[in-house]
């Protein structure tokens, strides 16, 4: 039913032909793919909830476990240790059920696309040996630079590989509830499960306005109309959402939200839950040795 | 002095956004038990007053009082009376999307009494009790924010009612219902529903008679008429006035044009 209701989403714009002009439909795409995303958070209550490896886990054992891989992964300067623990958590990815290629994937290109734009002029503007020429720019692609450019791309992919595990894995309530119990302070946890109402939000919203302004559209739009058309939505949207984001908050203070996480069921750590704990920390440990 | 008690005691109670005064020295009680109709054009301050009422926003100017116990950051803040007055006090928002925050609806019926701490097996009860009032026990799996519209609104109803309160606050409760749902809401509320204080906010002036002994008018924040529903709902110059009535032309075959007040919004056939 999900993918029904936001099949639209993946379909091509019904105005414009996206071949035909490029460089105007990038904003528009870039809405949309950021809207497939939001509707990929919005499924990872369903990743949650299958058979999997790390779905058997404590959630304060996977938090502890996980951020302890995230620190080794932001503190080592070895490319070998990023490139490990990236493909240990690939692995456990493929052993809790989630779908590396759309899950994963989608994250991915994000993470490449953002940090790809921060790294790229280090592959240049870094003092070095050159390695390689971009033949019309003229510009060298230094030895340390490219280094520089891989660890920190590297480190971002794989950071946000971990995180994105974590998520997919535990239903967000009892991620909440643990970061609690692991003493995050209230403010932080209510700022997080803000966060994550505020995307379905986003999501409904963005799906309202595109579904809108294509029912009023008529006949092709020129790349100047599209360029505006993306960015006058994009304004809105943020507008509307930031005041409903508020709404939301009275309405979770009117049932009695106080900042604290209560569940129905309260996860109970066993022996396995310490073993994989203890497993996570040892792999950390390896790595910043 | 008073040979009541009162439910809330308004007095010259303003508040204001940024940009406009939503309401403007309100004064107004209502007692246990009352059900009121609050009746107001768009922007007229009628969502702002339930806030209110809920303890969620609070007054610039004046003050509201509860059972009593006046309104504020601070009272709220402390966790014996903030837990009995969210028991006590529901609201329903206008916009279900902003209420609806579980990951299943399930899970958003049960969250008001899992944040009031009552034991969990009568939680359990009481939220399938709930689901089964509203009609709604084949959705407990599915994602709130997934339903359609009418969905939505009894998911947030349940989510509420799960509480029993003795105050609830309806914003809209018939907007964006289809003919069968906004009847059997309408029921709902008609419906003896103990000494249930209820107060909703609306601008469907048909239903207003079956829903309330009470309507109080706003207009621009302020309170424009207070009294009985066949009172109110006669006086047609007030109505025109706070812009619940509109002059409708209807071009006849004849072709001469009518003008004559009308009542907005559909009308129940029983
Ligand atoms: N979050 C806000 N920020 C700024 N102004 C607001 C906000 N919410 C409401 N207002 C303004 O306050 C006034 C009263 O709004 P309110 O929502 O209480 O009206 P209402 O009677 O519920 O209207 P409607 O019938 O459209 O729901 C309006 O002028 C509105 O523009
Ligand atoms: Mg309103």
């Amino acid at each position: 039913m999900g993918r029904q209701t936001f099949a639209w989403f993946t379909q091509p714009p019904a105005v414009g032909d996206p071949r035909l002009s490029k460089a105007a439909g990038f904003l528009e795409r870039n809405v949309v793919a950021l809207a497939k995303t939001l509707d990929h958070a919005a499924r990872a209550d369903e990743t949650a909830r299958r058979r999997g490896l790390l779905q058997k886990l404590d959630p304060r054992a996977k938090c502890v476990g996980i951020f302890a891989w995230i620190l080794a992964a932001a503190a080592t300067s070895r490319l070998a240790v990023v490139g490990t623990i990236f493909a240990l958590a690939v692995a456990l990815a493929v052993l809790s059920a989630v779908p590396v290629r759309t899950s994963l994937g989608r994250v991915w290109t994000g993470v490449l696309v953002f940090t790809g734009s921060i790294a790229l002029p280090a592959l240049f503007l870094t003092p070095g040996a050159p390695v390689c020429r971009i033949p019309l720019l003229e510009w060298n692609v230094t030895a340390p630079g490219l280094l520089a450019a891989t660890r920190l791309v590297g480190r971002a992919e794989t950071t946000a590989t971990l995180a994105a595990l974590l998520v997919l894995t535990t239903p967000w309530t009892h991620l909440l509830k643990a970061l609690r119990t692991l003493r995050v302070p209230k403010t932080a946890v209510v700022i997080l499960g803000m966060t994550h109402r505020y995307l379905f939000l986003l999501l409904g919203l963005a799906r309202d306005y595109f579904e809108a302004r294509r029912s009023r559209q008529v006949g092709r739009l020129d790349n100047a109309q599209r360029r505006h058309a993306a960015t006058a939505t994009a304004g809105v949207l943020l507008g509307r959402s930031l005041a409903l984001s508020d709404e939301v908050f009275m309405a979770m203070r009117a049932r009695g939200f106080r900042g604290e996480v209560h569940l129905l069921q309260d996860a109970r750590f066993r022996t396995r839950d310490g073993l994989a704990l203890a497993a996570f920390v040892a792999v950390a440990a390896l790595g910043l040795l | 002095m008073k040979e009541w008690r009162l439910l809330y005691e308004l007095r010259d109670l303003t508040y204001r956004y940024p940009e406009v005064t939503a309401l403007d020295s309100v004064t107004l009680d209502i007692a246990p038990g009352e059900r009121i109709a609050v009746l107001g054009a768009n922007g007229s301050g009628k969502s702002t007053l339930l806030r209110v009422l809920a303890g969620l926003s609070f007054p610039n100017v004046g003050s509201v009082r509860f059972d009593g116990t006046e309104l504020t950051e601070d009272t709220l803040a402390g966790e014996t009376f903030a837990f009995a007055f969210r028991r006590q006090v529901a609201l329903i928002f206008q916009n279900p999307d902003v209420q609806l925050f579980n990951p299943t609806v399930f899970d958003e019926v049960a969250f008001g009494p899992l944040q009031l701490r009552w034991p969990r097996g009568e939680i359990v009860e009481r939220v399938q009790l709930a689901l089964r009032q509203m009609e709604i026990e084949h959705l407990k799996n599915r994602a709130p924010h997934r339903l359609s519209g009418g969905e939505k609104k009894r998911v947030s109803l349940a989510s509420v009612l799960v509480l029993d309160p003795d105050v609830l606050l309806l914003d809209e409760p018939t907007a964006a219902l289809d003919p069968q749902s906004q009847s059997q809401m309408i029921d709902f509320l008609a419906e003896n529903h103990g000494a249930k204080t209820i107060i909703t906010a609306t601008h469907d002036l048909p239903v207003v008679g079956d829903i309330a002994d009470r309507c109080v008018v706003f207009d621009a924040g302020r309170v424009a008429a207070d009294g009985r529903p066949d009172a109110i709902l006669h006086d047609e110059a007030l109505l025109l006035r706070a812009h619940l009535l509109y002059r409708h032309r209807h071009r006849h075959a004849s072709g001469v044009v009518h003008s004559h007040p009308h009542l907005p919004g559909p009308h129940r056939h029983d």
